[in-house]
């Protein structure tokens, strides 16, 4: 107790010092928190992807279709569970900022494939029941004000209508939600039936398939399989985990973990020093009271303890209230108005920062402890 | 008057003198707002790196022609008898080949990058002789062109260098072909440096594209023509398109990619900016509270405290010039023609760029680091001139 009200009194010597400290400190646990969110946008779904899922695509490139018949021979395959389609839209609402992805699903199996997706009973059925609806992730509809019954124009580039048109209107019928935090609600699904129908080109040919494996251990071999299957056809294919798909596709933006990686160690290493500097300043202007301390009976290890926890009482407040704003700035909401599908800061990521905290306190305070430490009780007093 | 000038002089003389004595916090407050312009110049520079590629691909007489609705090169569609009728239109600049116009076929296809080994979308575009024509910095910079109706292509210097695969000798698997790269080329530092280039005719069979395109580039007479070869194209029964100028067309591509890494540099570097403001404050606090008799001597002696206020401010924002400069120029060292790739949101392709480290960003980074020093510095300077000349001189 003596030493938490030794520490206390200590902070308080001066008290703006103190406060820059701790604000400064505070601004950095702010950087960690909102950066972790903005790369955990960027990866989207890496975490949360399915580990029996995989992902085939034509091997040349994306753009290019698939055959439907694809389906039933990918579940001929040893090992595959299921196996179900979409493909791209490419649709435009409104105005082409409004970005968001559209994609054709055969219902039933989306239920199936992506348990994450979580949809009342009653909407689940809406959509089984209505051709032209789609079901749509719950972060999309609040973006854009939507709600069940809305119906809603889509201006396709890609799939013109049998009739020559190029709008298509969905109807809202089915709201789906996460099952976690990390899953994305920021989906429009169309009915595949709907779409094969009244598209004027393309029918039957879908853009990917989503396979479930019964054994994840054996999704590399699975994979191999298929791949295997449709070597030497027209078209061939290129199967990978879903989790590896989605980082390859975050690769393409840039490698956006190294970049946040290098701000945040620029971030640190200032706020380091101007925290190393201010433990410097205390311990030099009251060498002479620390030789007081021990001339009265206190231990070395016992100042360097004292000077320690001030580190820690320093850091621990402005790391706490750093983290506790960070959170309450990502909770307001992406800085890019709905462009990321997902935007929020990971309990593990926190837990990181509190690690981050400690470690900072003990690098900031160590050399101007161990200096406690050493003062000779009589040199000190003289000065 | 006089007076007044030769005290700031002196008292601000006096204080960066003694600026050596407070080595270890002047120095934690310099490299913090060194770092601070490090990571906004370099942030920013990846903005002002993509834009540059874009801005550079236009030249001021030069327009596409994309189908109407489509925002894109990958969205659009035009069939081998809309670009006949294109290429007629008035307003087109000609050569002795012919019409300046350009059909292409846009797609992609997916080849490794080099610096992650995962697949990209690595733009491969079909082209017809008219297309080195409409691009004025076209050059081969390395092998040959390729041979029409061959199946070879040649590679941007960008696309060379940032995906695996590209050079000389080796060749692109396309379904059950392989293509030779028989070439390099570069466009100035344009967009087209990161593609990968191909006979139309020889690209068209192997997307099943038929005798479609996507695009028409053209080089018109002059930079007026434009609006007679907009109007001819769009009121042309026959044609249901949309003509813009090339610059509009990069612009509206680069918007999104641009607004969204200046938005967060700049969020990033404010937060970064508002804890070095906190550690300059710091400084310039311990610097004054350590020469408190010293202030006040001066005081006593006669001095006003204007130039007492502005000679606090003067060091910290020396120290603030200095630490902007050391942060700047290590952003232009480190980041300047860095190239690295990323992904063009509206055509789903990738693009390559250089970080841009350019004269107004550098500027903007100092003059950041200074807006950082005058708070720093102001707020001690007034506690500094406000001390009661008699209290001060008693403490210790």
């Amino acid at each position: 107790m003596k030493y938490l009200y030794l520490i206390f009194s200590s902070l308080k010597r001066k008290k703006l010092r103190t406060g820059l400290t701790i604000l400064s400190i505070m601004v950095a646990f702010i950087l960690f928190g909102y950066l972790t969110a903005i790369r955990q946008a960027f990866d989207a779904g890496v975490e949360v992807a399915g580990a029996d899922r995989l992902i085939v695509r034509h091997k040349v490139s994306i753009i290019q279709l698939l055959p439907q018949s694809y389906e039933a021979k990918i579940e001929s395959i040893d090992g595959v569970d299921n196996a179900t389609h979409s493909t791209w839209f490419g649709g435009i609402y409104q105005q082409p900022t409004n970005f968001f992805a559209q994609m054709p699903i055969v219902p039933e199996e989306l239920f199936d494939m992506f348990p994450e997706f979580i949809v009342s009973d009653e909407q689940k059925a809406a959509w089984l029941n209505t051709r032209s609806g789609v079901l749509v992730g719950r972060g999309l509809v609040d973006r854009f004000g939507w709600k069940l019954g809305d119906r809603i124009p889509i201006n396709a580039n890609i799939w013109r209508k049998k009739d020559g048109g190029r709008t298509w209107e969905f109807d809202l019928v089915a709201i789906y939600d996460g099952a976690e935090k990390g899953t994305d609600t920021s989906q429009f699904w169309i009915r595949y039936d709907f779409f094969d129908e009244t598209r004027a080109i393309g029918a039957g040919l879908v853009g990917w398939y989503t396979v479930r494996v019964s054994d994840p251990d054996k999704a590399a071999e699975v994979a191999a399989a298929i791949d295997a299957e449709f070597a030497n056809s027209a078209q061939e294919t290129k199967t990978e985990p879903e989790g590896a798909f989605i980082q390859g596709f975050a690769n393409q933006i840039g490698n956006i973990g190294f970049i946040i990686m290098s701000i945040m160690s620029a971030v640190f290493f200032t706020i380091l020093l101007v925290a190393g500097n201010t433990m410097a300043y205390t311990v030099r202007e009251r060498t002479n009271e620390l030789a007081v301390l021990k001339a009265i009976g206190f231990t070395d290890l016992g100042v360097l303890g004292l000077v320690l926890g001030e580190s820690f009482a320093l850091t621990f407040v402005g790391g706490v209230l750093g983290l506790g704003l960070a959170s309450m700035l990502v909770s307001l909401g992406d800085p890019t108005n709905g462009s990321f599908p997902v935007f929020y800061l990971p309990g593990s990521e926190l837990l990181l920062g509190f690690l981050l905290i400690v470690v900072m306190a003990f690098i900031a305070g160590i050399v101007p402890a161990l200096q406690a430490q050493k003062l000779q009780i009589a040199d000190a007093l003289r000065r | 008057m006089f007076n007044w000038i030769s005290q700031v002089f002196s008292v601000t003389q006096f204080s960066i003198r003694s600026l050596p004595q407070r080595k270890g916090s002047s120095a934690a407050a310099l490299l913090g707002i060194a770092g601070v312009v490090a990571v906004m110049v370099g942030v920013l520079s990846i903005a002002q790196g993509v834009l540059k590629t874009m801005q550079s691909s236009a030249g001021e007489s030069s327009a596409i022609v994309l189908r109407s609705g489509a925002d894109s090169e990958m969205m659009s569609g035009l069939g081998g008898e809309d670009t006949r009728i294109i290429s007629e239109a008035p307003g087109i600049a000609r050569n002795e080949s012919g019409p300046l116009a350009s059909p292409e076929l846009f797609v992609v296809i997916n080849l490794p990058m080099r610096s992650t080994g995962t697949d990209a979308n690595v733009p491969l575009r079909g082209v017809q002789a008219p297309a080195m024509a409409v691009r004025e910095g076209f050059r081969m910079v390395e092998g040959r062109m390729f041979e029409w109706g061959l199946n070879e292509v040649i590679v941007g210097t960008g696309a060379k260098q940032q995906f695996a695969g590209l050079e000389i000798g080796s060749s692109i698997e396309v379904g059950q072909e392989r293509w030779p790269v028989v070439g390099v080329f570069d466009a100035d530092g344009g967009l087209s440096e990161s593609e990968i280039w191909v006979d139309a005719a020889v690209l068209q069979p192997a997307y099943r594209r038929g005798n479609s395109y996507q695009a028409v580039y053209a080089e018109l007479n002059s930079r007026d023509a434009f609006d007679q070869f907009k109007d001819a194209l769009t009121s042309d029964p026959r044609l249901n398109v949309k003509v813009m100028r090339q610059s509009e067309y990069y612009d509206s591509q680069s918007t999104t990619v641009y607004n969204l890494i200046t938005g967060l540099g700049t969020i990033i570097a404010v937060i970064m900016g508002l804890g070095a403001v906190f550690g300059a404050l710091n400084t310039m606090y311990t610097a004054v509270s350590s020469r408190t008799r010293e202030i006040a001597t001066l005081r006593a002696l006669g001095f006003r405290s204007g130039p007492v206020v502005i000679s606090v401010v003067s060091e910290s924002l020396l120290l603030a010039f200095a630490g902007g400069l050391i942060g700047a120029g290590l952003a232009w060292l480190a980041f300047d023609g860095y190239r690295a790739a990323t992904l063009n949101w509206a055509s789903f392709s990738a693009i390559t760029f250089a970080f841009d480290v350019n004269i107004a960003l550098l500027a903007k980074g100092i003059i950041f680091a200074m807006i950082i020093g005058l708070i720093g510095g102001l707020f001690p300077a007034i506690r500094a001139a406000r001390q009661p000349v008699a209290q001060a001189l008693r403490e210790l």
